[in-house]
């Protein structure tokens, strides 16, 4: 069907671009950042000429019947033989709506980047590579494969923290770093572990060895290990909480957040907006490709505790996020709270039953559709509101916080607008694409826990006192006097901002544009 | 033709120290071209093995001492083609980064070019008593390499680094003779020893002997010592073949004559390899987060990753022998890399090696291209995928999975302390800022900070070229690892992996 | 044994007489016909003469086709007593080259006539099988050294070695005479393969043992072996060039074999045993014992040492430890690696002394302290990479003659039977062999890495003892490269 390799192309165009840059931008000037817009746009639209040609052979069934059909554009070649490992990249509809939500978010916070006055070549080339990564990472079929551009993405976005940052970058950049390796390392050995149990690193055949309960039979007659664990089940548990730690720490999942205020915070606001759009989305991502499939048992095990923690997710970050008082601080707690729900139907949908013929249930599908509409719904907001951040930061007068400002939107009532939408957008409102995923997620996990929906629900109403006090702080009430020379939006601020705008209001009104594509899942 | 890899060298060397012309520029010339020929012909067998189905080609085979049944008998299978390719780079790129040696530079070259002589000897042997002749030729160079050359307590360190080397061929040197006592025709010949199957209880006290022997070379903890100081000690090129090829030497004789020659011996002794091989990784790697000098936590991090190398070794599987070859490869390029960085572009334009004063100098900014060598080398040492060292070392966690699930938890936090030095020691030399440093400290480090030479054409180009292997093999680990396993398959390897393939 | 046939003697003994004949005939040469010449000239023409009769006899026994037992054991040729004969004289060559340009004495007849004599005894004592006969040239060829060693009348430190070494040797004479009578007592044959066969129908009773013993401390004199080494240093540090050259290497060398032959055929049936879990009573155990002290005692004492002569005379016991251990792990094989070993450390040991020498004589006083060695590498480049051969070998590196001579030596000690009997012995050599390189390596580190004082002239080598030395580095290099050279030509390895 398709002639070129698209998707090794899409991945490696941005590197090309990520050298180029480097290359050409060591000297400081304006157009640098075109440039940079230039090369991560170009593998975006090329991102989109996939989503449409997927559908059109999904649709149409020209791929072939079944399963196999969800899986498009496939390359495999053989790669590292001792470890059966293949070049094995593919494209299904969770991970074209990832790839599409990449190609949003990285142009998105290129044209947004201000304030980057030493080697801007660099800067633009450590984001270009973080474009790469993803699309390679929610592009591969096999875990070794997707490992390496889980961690490629992780180098430049410590680099990114630490050269770039505020005053208290080092450490910043420092827990970023030393948290996600910690996890990734646990993964890695958990990872080895099944592969020695399956022999396969590959995500087809781990998914179907684990639907035929291989692997937590095999664990532990084939690592004959410690005696405690010799049912293999003990052991199943433990190597799903080393998998789980992984993740639970890119996301980040309670109590392993700790991270995630800081870096979000120091990092300078485009970083953020890729941290958070994007990056955070790759653990759960991994969770949804990953564990789930593979741990199926375990996580259905020890759903009950992990629901605990994602609510305690929930309702915790948005607590924090009211204690707050820096408007940035509050957005990054803000984060978490969103991913929490995310997690909430993750591991809810742990606890969904078989479906007949192997495929899911309904409210399974459900909650499958709601966790990925808020993982790309979250993106577009989380990383227009810290565009927005950044816009402050740019100006003499620097970010606002909740106590030295106020009626702004007076002076600054494009601003206002925007940012309202992106608030109310985050918070949930109707109409506004916050709300489809939020929906369903509560939905889903209704079936399954609904004691977690309630106390998350709780969460949710708490979140929106923050995102209202954000509003009626910073932009109403009277106008505080040092803010009086805020310049509004300019021009070209609002050209950067007006697409995610857009995207709020399509996908609040039409979820169906995304939900088309993520129901052909080839995973649970 | 391989052989030429032996004798290029050697003569290129002898001639060297006999002639001993005057001019640096001459020496280092025909020290360059000589270890660009043996780069030359390591590709070329490469390639030439990539295309062939032949496992083991024997390049000479001559009696040499017949009385003793001992041969001049060079072979060469995938695992030897691997580090003599190793050592080629790394001879190439020493030299590269020793342009400015200006201080005897005749003798310099003509040591270095005796010892990488010596290393391509052992790679290449198959007869247990040149093996070790090689080896041992190789061990005298280094000390004067270091004593006449070094830096920091050069001659202690040039000491130790000879006396342990010797100590711990010693040991090798009992295991060798005690064999040839038992053996009822005398012969050296590996690929005999491979076939005559020594009685097990012989082979359980002659394996530790010839294993540790080995493995005092491989930095095996606690034989180790020598490592840290001797690399410190050494200059710049020396630390670089110390790190990158030399402690290969130990390793690759642990593998090809202690477990491959005694197989029972190394089934038996397997899991107190992995102890101490898991004692390594972990403890060079939190001794390498407290270093004050920039050079001692490179060289106690290649005690850490020396560490995989023998834990791959011990776990005696098909997965985790090739792991430890590659990770041999690998942590060649990436140690030499580091040392290279930190003797040659940082210490000799910084003129100290104190981190703590590093971070007042804001090297990045002073020689942004060390930077960015450097901070790729580190990630590169992390192992970060994508770079040869996370291949490696996946392979060897598989490989220490199968036989022990602690191992491989145990070598991950190693991995953990790792990434924690390795940031610390990045943090600190290079990205620390000189606008916090205060007047004293400014004077202290020698005011010279921002006014340094850039990186000359010379260092760059060894730089990249260790950057670009240790990227190639990170992206497409088959281009060794087709080497590697079907040499490992090979009959030779048999006694040691039959018993495990079911 | 009826009548005498005096040519036929003749025919078994002329090396040995082509050799007495040179030393009477450089004696009157010098003293008649060089009278009047300047000590330079006679010392040249002596010694030259003295280097053709060794090279004439050399020649002599290769053609020889005579082999077979003169007497009773007096003389028995065989390939291995004719080469252990050649290698003798060759080493009395490299002697006699180092003393044709030393200044230290007029009485140049008198030296060289010596050292002939004393090489003429050893050729002797190679061949003899019998006791008396043994004993005899142990003292033709040593009497001549005592003499030698304190030839520089104008050096009170050699008078007094010398003496040292005259009364420890006298003692240890006696104690090999005692301790033959007693076996001679036992067996009532002076033949030592019939003393062999007459002892195995003896229990090993304790006499019979003190005899074994003592004739076994007797020779542990004549090679240095620890304890019976005292003199060793003071002989080695004072001697003159060559009188050390030829204690050290020639006398070394005679003795080894005579005292492998006599381990290997006389005591064999009371060889005993020292292996780690049983000891029994005989020669193995009191060879053992041997070995190790002079290893531990040699390389030990050695590492304290600042002198380089002494340095390289405790080297010397560590090194008689290690021919001993084959000796005592198996003596029926240790002719062929006794040989090579003592043949490549004569060589070696002959060019360390020489270099050393060089060294001595720019410095004026005879310092051979280490610092004198200081920046040799720059004063004159070829001396010290001749230097670093030579210890290099002694430390047993490969590729020189010192290794594979060690190898050789080691491995053939575990191959006896049953095989690995000594194994802790060899363990021991190992061990030690390695703590020496620490030694030499320092010696090395002041000729290599240290550099001289900026007035330190550039060394002045006379052109013979310049290209002796080279020679001698040479043959190192080639004998470990090519050991066939000279195990091709002993009949007994394998």
């Amino acid at each position: 069907m398709n002639t070129l390799p698209w998707i090794t192309l899409m991945t490696f165009l941005p590197l090309g671009g990520a050298v180029a840059i480097a290359v050409l931008g060591r000297k400081p000037s304006g157009g640098t950042r075109h440039l940079a817009f230039v090369f991560s746009l170009i593998p975006g639209l090329l991102a989109l000429m996939l989503a449409s040609k997927y559908e059109q052979a999904v649709l149409s069934g020209t791929g072939g019947a079944g399963a196999a059909a969800v899986m498009q554009f496939v390359e495999r070649h053989s790669w590292i033989p001792t470890l059966g490992v293949d070049y094995h990249v593919a494209l299904d509809g969770l991970g074209l709506s990832m790839v599409l939500l990449t190609s949003f978010v990285i142009p998105f916070a290129i044209a947004a980047t201000r304030g980057i006055d030493k080697g801007q070549g660099a800067y633009f080339a450590m984001l270009l590579t973080i474009q790469a990564a993803l699309y390679g990472a929610f592009t591969s079929m096999n875990f070794f494969h997707w490992f390496i551009f889980w961690e490629l993405s992780l180098i430049p976005a410590y680099f990114l923290v630490r050269i770039w940052g505020g005053t208290d970058r080092k450490r910043a950049a420092n827990q970023f770093f030393v948290y996600t390796m910690v996890g990734s390392i646990t993964l890695l050995l958990a990872m080895v572990a099944v592969f020695l149990v399956s022999g396969s690193f590959d995500f087809a055949t781990l998914a179907t060895s684990a639907k035929e309960g291989s692997i937590t039979r095999n664990l532990g007659s084939k690592l004959g290990w410690l005696s405690a664990f010799s049912d293999g089940k003990g052991l199943g548990v433990f190597v799903f909480c080393l998998a789980l730690l992984g993740f639970a720490i890119k996301v980040p999942l309670f109590p392993f957040h700790t991270w995630l205020p800081l870096a979000y915070t120091q990092a300078p606001p485009s970083t953020t907006m890729v941290l958070t759009g994007v990056l955070s989305k790759l653990g759960l991502y991994g969770m949804l490709r990953i564990l789930l499939p593979v741990f199926k048992e375990q996580a259905a095990e020890l759903a009950t505790p992990l629901l605990c923690l994602a609510c305690a997710t929930v309702v915790l970050s948005t607590l924090a996020a009211l204690a707050q008082k820096d408007l940035k601080t509050i957005l990054a707690y803000s984060s978490i709270n969103h991913l929490g729900y995310c997690l909430l139907g993750i591991f809810a949908l742990a606890l969904a039953p078989q479906g007949a013929g192997g495929g899911m249930h309904d409210s399974a599908a459900l909650l499958f559709n709601g966790v990925s509409l808020q993982m790309f719904n979250h993106g577009i907001i989380a990383s227009a509101l810290f565009c927005f951040v950044g816009f402050l930061e740019s100006r003499p007068q620097g970010c606002p916080n909740l106590e030295n400002s106020g009626g702004l939107r007076g002076q600054a009532p494009v601003l206002a607008g925007f940012m309202g939408v992106a608030l109310f957008a985050s918070l949930g409102l109707p109409g506004l694409s916050g709300f489809v995923g939020e929906f369903l997620i509560f939905k889903g996990t209704f079936g399954y826990a609904a004691w977690a929906a309630v106390l998350c629900a709780a969460g949710l109403l708490l979140s929106a006192l923050f995102h209202l006090n954000i509003l009626q702080k910073i932009f109403c009430g009277p106008l505080n006097a040092s803010w009086s020379q805020f310049s509004d939006l300019t021009t070209e601020e609002r050209i950067t901002v007006a697409p995610a705008i857009v995207l709020l209001f399509l996908l609040g009104f039409w979820p169906q544009l995304l939900v088309a594509l993520t129901r052909y899942f080839g995973g649970v | 033709m391989l052989a030429w890899t032996i004798y290029i060298p050697l003569s290129a060397g002898l001639a060297l120290l006999l002639a001993r012309p005057r001019s640096a520029i001459v020496a280092r010339w025909i020290a360059l071209l000589s270890a660009a020929a043996t780069l030359g012909l390591a590709l070329a067998s490469v390639l030439q093995f990539h295309g062939s189905s032949e496992r083991l080609v024997t390049i000479a085979k001559l009696p040499w001492i017949p009385a003793l049944g001992i041969q001049y008998f060079l072979a060469a299978d995938g695992i030897s083609i691997t580090l003599v390719l190793l050592t080629a780079i790394a001879a190439v790129v020493g030299i590269l980064f020793s342009w400015n040696v200006s201080h005897r530079p005749a003798e310099f070259f003509a040591l270095y070019l005796i010892l990488i002589g010596g290393v391509f000897g052992v790679f290449l042997s198959f007869d247990v008593f040149l093996l070790f002749a090689f080896y041992e030729l190789a061990i005298i160079p280094k000390y004067f390499l270091v004593a006449i050359w070094g830096s920091t307590r050069r001659e202690y360190g040039a000491m130790k680094l000879v006396i342990y080397s010797f100590l711990g061929s010693a040991l090798v040197l009992v295991g060798m003779v005690a064999v040839y006592a038992v053996l009822p025709s005398p012969t050296f010949d590996m690929t005999a020893w491979s076939q005559a199957v020594f009685p097990r209880s012989f082979q359980l006290w002659v394996f530790p002997f010839i294993f540790v022997g080995f493995g005092v070379l491989a930095g095996m903890w606690p034989f180790h010592s020598w490592a840290p100081t001797g690399h410190v000690a050494a200059p710049t090129a020396a630390s670089m073949l110390l790190a990158g090829v030399v402690m290969k030497l130990g390793a690759y004789g642990a593998l090809r004559v202690g477990m491959a020659l005694f197989p029972e011996g190394a089934r038996f002794w397997a899991p107190w390899i992995g102890w101490l091989a898991v004692i390594g990784i972990v403890y060079g790697a939190l001794v390498a987060l407290v270093q004050k000098d920039f050079k001692f936590v490179i060289g106690y991090s290649s005690v850490s990753h020396m560490g995989f190398v023998l834990l791959g070794l011990a776990s005696l599987n098909l997965i985790g022998l090739s792991g430890a070859v590659l990770q041999m490869f690998s942590h060649g390029i990436i140690a030499g890399l580091l040392f290279g960085v930190v003797g040659r572009m940082v210490y000799e334009r910084a003129h100290t090696r104190d981190l703590d004063t590093l971070e007042t100098m804001g090297l990045a900014k002073s020689i942004p291209s060390a930077a960015g060598i450097f901070g790729l080398a580190i990630f590169a040492s992390m192992g970060m995928p994508g770079f040869s060292g996370f291949v490696a070392e996946m392979q060897v966690l598989v490989g220490a999975w199968h036989s022990s699930p602690t191992f491989a938890l145990l070598a991950g936090f190693g991995i953990l302390a790792g990434v924690a030095y390795s940031l610390r020691a990045l943090q600190k030399s290079f990205m620390g800022s000189p606008a916090r440093a205060s007047r004293r400290e400014r004077r202290l480090a020698g005011g010279g900070a921002g006014k340094m030479d850039p990186i000359s054409v010379p260092e760059g180009l060894g730089g990249l070229l260790l950057l670009a292997c240790t990227l190639i093999v990170g992206l497409y680990p088959a281009s060794l690892l087709n080497l590697i396993v079907p040499a490992l398959e090979s009959p030779f390897f048999e006694g040691l992996l039959r018993p495990l393939i079911k | 044994m009826t009548s005498v046939e005096y040519l036929k003697w003749l025919e078994f003994v002329l090396p040995e007489t082509i050799l007495a004949a040179a030393a009477l005939a450089v004696l009157f040469i010098d003293r008649l016909a060089l009278r009047d010449q300047s000590p330079n000239v006679r010392n040249l023409l002596g010694s030259m003469f003295g280097i053709f009769a060794c090279l004439f006899s050399i020649f002599w026994m290769s053609q020889s086709t005579v082999r077979g037992v003169l007497g009773p054991g007096i003389v028995h040729l065989t390939s291995v007593t004719i080469l252990a004969k050649q290698l003798i004289v060759i080493l009395a060559i490299g002697a006699l080259a180092l003393a044709c340009e030393s200044k230290f004495t007029p009485h140049l007849g008198e030296f060289l006539s010596l050292l002939l004599l004393s090489t003429t005894g050893l050729m002797f004592l190679v061949s003899a099988e019998n006791l008396l006969m043994i004993f005899l040239c142990l003292e033709l060829a040593t009497l001549p050294l005592y003499i030698l060693a304190c030839f520089d009348k104008t050096d009170k430190r050699a008078a007094e070695s010398a003496l040292k070494y005259f009364l420890f040797g006298s003692l240890a004479a006696a104690f090999t005479v005692y301790g033959m009578s007693m076996l001679y007592g036992y067996a009532g044959t002076l033949v030592l393969s019939d003393v062999a066969l007459k002892l195995r129908s003896v229990a090993p009773e304790p006499m019979l043992l003190v005899g074994v013993t003592m004739t076994l401390a007797g020779f542990a004199f004549k090679i240095a072996a620890a304890p019976f080494h005292l003199w060793a240093p003071d002989v080695y540090q004072t001697a003159p060039l060559s009188a050390a050259a030829m204690i050290a290497a020639g006398s070394k060398l005679g003795s080894f074999v005579v005292l492998t032959q006599f381990t290997a055929v006389a005591l064999a049936p009371h060889s005993g045993k020292a292996s780690w879990e049983a000891w029994f009573p005989g020669s193995t155990p009191v060879l053992a014992i041997l070995a190790g002290s002079s290893m531990i005692i040699g390389n030990l004492v050695a590492l304290r040492q600042t002198s380089v002569r002494r340095l390289l005379a405790y080297s010397a016991v560590a090194h008689a430890g290690y021919m001993v251990v084959v000796l005592a792990g198996n003596p029926a094989g240790a002719m062929a690696p006794v040989l090579f070993y003592a043949f490549t450390y004569g060589l070696t040991i002959i060019g360390a002394f020489a270099v050393v020498s060089v060294v001595q004589n720019q410095n004026g006083s005879s310092d051979d302290a280490m610092g004198a060695f200081d920046g040799l590498s720059g004063r004159s480049p070829t001396l010290a990479l001749c230097l670093l051969i030579f210890l290099l070998s002694l430390a047993g590196i490969p590729p020189l003659a010192g290794f594979f001579g060690k190898f050789y030596v080691f491995g053939e000690a575990l191959r006896s039977k049953p095989a690995l009997d000594l194994l802790w012995l060899v363990v021991l050599a190992i061990g030690m062999s390695a703590v020496s390189l620490y030694y030499y390596l320092l010696v090395l580190k002041h000729v290599y890495v240290f550099s001289a004082g900026a007035d330190t002239p550039r060394l002045h080598i006379p052109i013979i003892l310049r290209c002796t030395i080279l020679l001698l580095a040479a043959a190192v290099l080639v004998l470990g490269i090519a050991p066939g050279l000279v195990l091709n030509q002993i009949p007994g390895g394998h």
